[in-house]
């Protein structure tokens, strides 16, 4: 059994049952998971968790949803990763990457999407379907196939190749609009009202969706012996991670799983051609303006985030940061991250490591403080955001001579050059 | 003018269930405020204390959000259809 209490609007705190709402009824603010976590506590102890799937699952307790076989392709439970080589280069102290690319289909939105559609099943939907900048695409048409389930996914015309395909291989619907990703979402959010058989995961089922995330922290928590760290970056595309993440570690100290009360800063990570929050956030005002977004990190190009507000909410009261970065800065930060770590991250990803080392420079984040950066997909998603950028060293005759010559001037590698023996 | 507004599934209960109604008006916040006029409610549901539109309220004229054009005082031409539509989604 779930431990769900019900739903609450987070703006008017009008009650609704756990049904396919996302919505209040009466002033359409957002409606809010809400557990009973007296119970969570008496059931949901460390024990019961390491004994549990290497999963998001080992948190069901916390999740909105129990089913004792969930839509499940394993998202979750990704590495940890601590990060000497980056902290040294951005004079760091205690660094470590939360390396969500390792999911199934290549970032967070696999820990989402298989609470939604476990949710969806349960409420009786039989078709899932989504608006998405290409990651959710990805997770919904796999989910939903693991599922049997049929899928319809919306996406912007303009998006990646590779999140196309990676979309396309699973045998649903994939509809390209053309327009920007607030038109798709716009256009999913009437076809919700009507196609109401139909499980948008982010629009009629996002209540639920939304509360994957919280196994980010959940997760890091447990990672670093039950301790919540210092300071987490969070990149924002509509502000849902972000604020889920903050939710996730205050449940954690709620239930009794953490020894000390968490204080985590929350810092949060924008491309500069999306860049409402961050905006907000410098300008010291609570109105988020929309955007037309213009940036590579196209799974952030969200110019109207949904969660955008209690994003900066979220920012502001834990102490936290928001900044932006440049497309060039982007890339510099793929590039820092692969080579320091071996860990290859698509755009959003870049926009985190910018970000990070943005603030580290400004000395927001402290070499004192113990940080987790969210490097939330994959790079293979977004390689043409790399053309130029990176090529092979040499292109060669297949001779020993050439070889030599093409590393003659390679002082980086320790050893004699390569000499062809005179024998 | 004469507007079609399609109307959210939250708030199909103010109009009996229909999903479009044609009202008149000149700018979008005379459409809205018609549409008040045609079936009570909807003013209390789509704008706060100020008169704006609430804050998870997002209003669209042919397809674009009317923040990006002049918001409520955005004119309308005879034929075009506004949406009135729930902001959070998406993400």
């Amino acid at each position: 059994m779930d431990f769900v209490s019900g739903l609450r609007c987070r703006e008017c705190g009008r009650g609704y049952p756990a049904e396919a709402l996302h919505v209040c009824d009466y002033c359409f603010g957002p409606l809010e998971v809400t557990y009973d976590y007296e119970q969570v506590a008496a059931t949901m102890t460390k024990e019961r968790i390491a004994a549990g799937p290497r999963s998001i699952w080992r948190y069901a307790d916390l999740l909105p949803v129990a089913d004792a076989a969930p839509v499940d392709l394993g998202a979750g439970f990704t590495p940890l990763v601590r990060a000497d080589r980056l902290a040294a280069e951005l004079g760091l102290g205690e660094l470590w990457i939360k390396d969500d690319t390792a999911n199934p289909t290549g970032s967070f939105k696999d820990r989402v999407v298989s609470v939604a559609l476990t949710k969806a099943r349960q409420l009786g939907f039989k078709i899932a379907a989504c608006a998405s900048t290409g990651n959710l695409a990805n997770s919904v048409a796999a989910h939903a196939a693991r599922a049997g389930m049929e899928s319809v996914v919306l996406i912007p015309h303009d998006l990646e190749t590779a999140k196309v395909t990676m979309t396309s291989v699973y045998g649903g619907r994939v509809i390209s609009v053309e327009g920007s990703y607030d038109d798709v979402n716009r256009l999913c959010a009437e076809l919700t009202s009507e196609q109401p058989s139909w499980a948008f995961v982010n629009v009629n089922v996002r209540t639920y969706y939304a509360e994957g995330s919280k196994t980010l922290a959940f997760e890091v928590a447990e990672q670093l012996g039950w301790k919540a760290p210092d300071h987490v970056v969070v990149p924002i595309g509509s502000g849902s991670q972000l604020t889920k993440v903050a939710k996730g570690f205050d449940e954690l100290w709620k239930v009794g799983l953490l020894d000390e009360e968490p204080s985590v800063r929350i810092s949060g990570a924008q491309a500069e051609g999306c860049s409402p929050v961050a905006t907000a956030f410098a300008e010291g005002t609570d109105a988020i303006r929309p955007v037309k977004p213009h940036t590579i990190a196209k799974s952030l190009a969200i110019g109207n985030p949904a969660d955008g507000w209690y994003a900066l909410d979220a920012i502001r009261s834990s102490g936290g940061s928001c900044a932006s970065v440049t497309d060039d800065e982007v890339i510099e930060g793929i590039l820092l991250l692969a080579r320091t770590e071996g860990i290859f991250a698509e755009t959003a990803g870049g926009v985190t490591i910018a970000t990070l080392a943005k603030l580290a420079a400004q000395g927001v984040i402290r070499a004192d403080e113990r940080v987790v950066a969210l490097v939330t997909g994959h790079g293979l998603k977004t390689v043409e955001a790399l053309s130029g950028a990176v090529h092979p060293t040499a292109t060669i005759a297949p001779t020993l001579e050439a070889f030599a010559e093409a590393m003659r001037d390679d002082s980086e590698l320790t050893g004699a050059p390569v000499q062809r023996s005179e024998s | 003018m004469s507007v079609s507004v399609r109307i959210p599934t939250q708030l199909r209960t103010l109009t009996g269930g229909a999903g479009s109604v044609s009202v008149e008006g000149t700018t979008v916040g005379e459409v809205l405020k018609a549409l008040d006029a045609a079936h009570a409610g909807f003013a209390d549901r789509i704008f706060d204390d100020a008169g704006g539109l609430r804050r998870f309220v997002n209003v669209f004229l042919a397809d674009e959000d009317v923040r990006f054009l002049e918001g409520l005082a955005t004119p309308v031409t005879d034929g075009q259809t506004v949406s009135i539509v729930p902001a959070v989604a998406g993400g």
